[in-house]
């Protein structure tokens, strides 16, 4: 088994974590009242993984934690892209319209659509 | 094995401080497994919660202008201070457990306590939230108007993924305000201490994965899309 | 199965040694156990009763299938098929060999006396049953009409039978599964003995390991499908219904990521049971071991990329199809590195014809023809012919029943001494598998011809031109039947007048084999420690070649 040194997190860590949660807040909340278009929802995205991973790396401790519980947290977000983005490719793809075969429009082979 | 290393009467002795179930050979083995469990388990949620994470994504993109009419009954004073409420309970969760690790059992009562109130305080604006849409009507499928009509159909959509997301995330803090209490009461009477805190940190784990999904849920509900 | 009772009352048995059955007597000993062979049998014992059950949905619905007319009313056909399709595959292909068989063995296999976290499994077999209740229920209030797919808008809006009941049964039964998936992972990253690499694992844990990780990362995403689809048919509020904004496609690509790699946590099991038994009866190590083993992993991770095959015909983006039939494909690849490699382990081995060889032949016969027919499916053009045909229904009943239902059978046949202690009659079982097989073939074989000459599923009528294959498939499912219920009269025999198993009746390798047959409560005396890799039965090579 491996070594088990309990990391003790600082309590000053903790609060500027804390601190650092609570500005990304007001920002985030003040960024969105300006018109970027679709930027905004790319920076609000943006923000929200920064706190995230602040909380995933500080308060839940995974800057401690084996490669393995890394590799699962990594997983398990990896799997969330695999469904967003497939199932995404698809409405995005949906209405393309595509070039049928050049001769289906001419009149010249008698075939119309 | 530490069989051999450890006369019987202390391997017994510290198999009972660190309550060692009878299937693992050390204690570090035992926190292992609860750890990887626990991750593992987190991952199940991530999905679970993503399938309406996907759900909100496709709707969002497919009838924007919908989605844009609905932002002004999302109260962005009242998701706002939610958010804050959360962050201040990660913070107190996190030092409970650093608590635990110290084997400080009055602060980590304290920090405990501490947590359940903010997870209160959370539910209780929420309540409010939901209050409202009541009053205005907006619950889908039950009490339900809309203006412009032509957005009747499509904001209900959105209105019940709001629900959904809302919702979901609301049961996962009363399970966690029941975790809590049980942790209470277990500190309360001396269970935890520097060579055994497990079930504080995995539940403290719980805890900030559901401070996680609001931290999404505030910019994705409340922020993006909104005409001021 | 049913009865381990008999066992308590045998009193040589007793005094000859302790062990996980007559340890402790009475209900309460097995209702609160918390040992993982317990709970196995446990588990056993429902998945069969549910096996039964959805076993007579079938036999009544082939009847209706006898007549071009039908003979029951249509309603009747479609809660039959229905109720068959769920009880199938949520109550007993997704646990059977994960919640029984490895269950019983992964926790021997790397040497533990448990699985990392004994009460949650105990937790996951009370979830199955409050699921299968739920079920069951609907079933007798008057039974599901929607296909086991629950496809919306249908289930949603329309079908005016018992689908909230029925989708809250097997949103129950998906916990049970999760939970069950992650105890394998924790126990085989964390409970492994000293010595017991990754490289030594069994091929069973292996399997049983990728299984457990689609299961964790799949099924949640089954659950919140389910919720939101009964919160629309409490609520009537359009997330998958079209006529009020929603999008069904929607539904389908939710439901099949999980569905999907579903279908692997239905096989995969199965392949690692085929490993096992190849090995043991060609006395040879696996060939490519680690082949077999990352061929696993690798299919757990492609089947998450493949599930729009299931909606080439729905209005999915014909782009996006493409991309899924190609991805299709690409999981064909480690299926078949599986067979060649058991192919390549028999060749020059000293193979004996037991009966779980008998059922691992037919595996990878059954499973070959159902694998390479699904890439007939996968391919675009041929897809738009054969989907939503018999010919889809033959395919997946190759893989589900030919691949999975042979493997958990012949899994059964090759640890039951383990299990019980008692060997089953070995004439008796090599004829039911012979029974078994032939009449898989009878039922299922028409079927592909029906769905390629354009007889849709589903239809309680058809054709009469079609009459002549439609019988010929109710007879083989008469006699696949029998085939069924022959092991289960010897299994229960055994359990009292049957052969007393040595601790190694097929001088098998592994250290479950190194143990009593039944094993004792915690497995093993002493922590073993593991210095040889798997299937080393080098040695006898050297005597037979
Ligand atoms: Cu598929």
């Amino acid at each position: 088994m491996s070594a088990h040194e309990v990391a003790i997190p600082k309590v000053k860590t903790l609060v500027l974590v804390w601190a650092a949660l609570i500005c990304f807040t007001a920002l985030t909340t003040w960024v969105a009242s300006f018109e970027f278009g679709e930027w905004n929802i790319v920076i609000a995205l943006l923000i929200a993984v920064t706190k995230a991973s602040l909380v995933v790396w500080i308060f839940m401790g995974v800057r401690h934690v084996t490669t393995l519980t890394r590799l699962f947290v990594v997983a398990g977000l990896v799997w969330l892209f695999i469904m967003i983005l497939l199932t995404a490719s698809d409405y995005k793809t949906r209405n393309w319209t595509y070039q049928a075969q050049p001769w289906a429009n001419n009149p010249a082979h008698g075939l119309s659509r | 094995m530490a069989e051999t290393l450890v006369p019987a009467g202390q391997e017994e002795l510290e198999a009972q401080e660190t309550h060692l179930r009878h299937h693992f050979a050390t204690p570090e083995q035992q926190t292992d497994a609860a750890t990887l469990g626990m991750w593992t388990f987190l991952i199940t949620e991530v999905l679970f919660f993503g399938g309406m994470f996907t759900a909100y994504a496709i709707y969002r993109t497919m009838y924007p202008g919908a989605f844009a009419s609905t932002s002004e009954f999302m109260d962005v004073r009242l998701g706002g201070a939610n958010t804050a409420v959360l962050i201040c309970s990660s913070l107190t969760m996190a030092l409970a457990v650093r608590a635990a690790q110290l084997s400080r059992r009055k602060d980590l009562i304290r920090f405990l306590i501490l947590t359940m109130i903010f997870g209160t305080v959370f539910l209780v604006i929420k309540g409010i939230e939901y209050h409202a849409k009541w009053v205005e009507y907006k619950v889908p499928g039950f009490r339900f108007t809309y203006e412009p009509s032509y957005y009747f159909h499509h904001a209900q959509i959105l209105f019940s993924l709001y629900f959904y997301m809302t919702g979901m995330h609301a049961i996962h803090m009363v399970v966690g305000l029941g975790l809590l209490t049980y942790l209470v009461i277990q500190a309360w009477r001396g269970i935890f201490h520097a060579r055994y805190f497990a079930p504080v940190e995995m539940i403290g784990l719980y805890w900030h994965f559901v401070d996680i999904v609001w931290i999404f849920l505030f910019p994705l509900l409340y922020l993006i899309g909104h005409k001021r | 199965m049913a009865t381990i009772a008999p066992i308590h009352g045998t009193p040589e048995l007793s005094e000859r040694r302790v062990n996980y059955l007559n340890v402790e007597h009475g209900w309460k000993s097995w209702l609160f156990t918390t040992d993982h062979k317990r709970i196995a049998i446990l588990y056993l014992i429902s998945i069969t009763l549910m096996f039964f059950v959805g076993g007579l949905m079938a036999v009544l619905f082939r009847i209706n299938l006898l007549e071009p007319e039908g003979i029951f009313a249509p309603e009747t056909y479609n809660r039959l098929f229905s109720a068959h399709g769920i009880i199938m595959v949520f109550f007993f292909l997704v646990p059977s060999i994960p919640a029984t068989l490895a269950n019983f063995l992964i926790p021997i296999m790397v040497g533990a006396k448990d699985l990392a976290f004994p009460r949650v499994n105990l937790l996951s077999w009370y979830i199955y049953v409050v699921g299968a209740l739920l079920t069951l229920y609907a079933v007798i209030r008057g039974g599901v009409d929607t296909g086991w797919t629950f496809y919306a808008p249908y289930s949603s809006t329309y079908s005016n039978s018992y689908v909230l009941a029925a989708a809250f049964g097997v949103f129950t039964a998906g916990f049970s599964s999760i939970l069950t998936g992650l105890n394998f992972i924790v126990t085989v990253h964390k409970m492994r003995a000293p010595g017991m690499t990754w490289s030594r694992l069994p091929l069973f844990v292996w399997s049983n390991y990728a299984t457990g990780l689609i299961q964790v990362l799949g099924t949640p995403v089954l659950a919140i499908t389910l919720l939101l689809l009964a919160f629309e048919r409490i609520a009537h509020v359009g997330i998958f219904d079209p006529n009020i904004g929603g999008d069904p496609i929607l539904f389908q690509h939710l439901f099949w990521f999980y569905s999907h790699p579903a279908v692997y946590i239905m096989i995969l099991p199965g392949m690692g049971v085929i490993s096992e038994i190849v090995s043991c009866f060609s006395h040879k190590r696996v060939f490519g071991y680690n082949f077999v083993a990352f061929s696993s992993m690798a299919i757990a991770v492609l089947s998450f990329v493949v599930w729009g095959h299931h909606m080439f015909i729905t209005g999915e983006s014909m782009y996006t199809s493409l991309a899924f039939s190609f991805l299709s494909f690409m999981v064909a690849v480690p299926s078949a590195i599986k067979v060649f490699n058991w192919t390549a382990t028999m060749y020059k081995g000293s193979i004996s014809f037991d009966t779980p060889m008998l059922y691992a032949f037919g595996f990878i016969g059954l499973f070959t023809i159902g694998g390479l027919t699904g890439l007939y499916l996968a391919a675009l053009g041929t897809d738009v012919a054969t989907h939503g045909t018999y010919f889809i229904v033959a395919h997946f009943h190759y893989v589900m029943v030919g691949g999975m239902v042979m493997a958990f059978v012949g899994g059964l046949h090759f640890w039951w001494p383990k299990m019980t202690g008692r060997m089953y009659p070995e004439a008796w079982a090599k004829f039911a598998a012979l029974i078994i097989f032939l009449g898989f073939n009878l039922t299922f074989f028409p079927q592909f011809i029906l769905g390629y000459l354009g007889m849709p599923r589903r239809y309680h009528a058809y054709p009469p031109e079609f009459q002549a294959l439609n019988v010929l498939s109710s007879a083989g499912a008469s006699i696949l039947g029998v085939g069924y219920v022959i092991p289960m009269i010897y299994f229960l025999w055994s359990l009292k007048y049957g052969k007393r198993a040595g601790m190694n009746p097929y001088d098998a390798r592994g250290l479950e084999w190194t143990i009593p047959s039944p094993p004792t409560t915690f497995n093993f005396d002493t922590t073993p420690v593991v210095t040889q890799e798997a299937y080393d039965y080098g040695e006898l090579e050297e005597v037979v070649g």
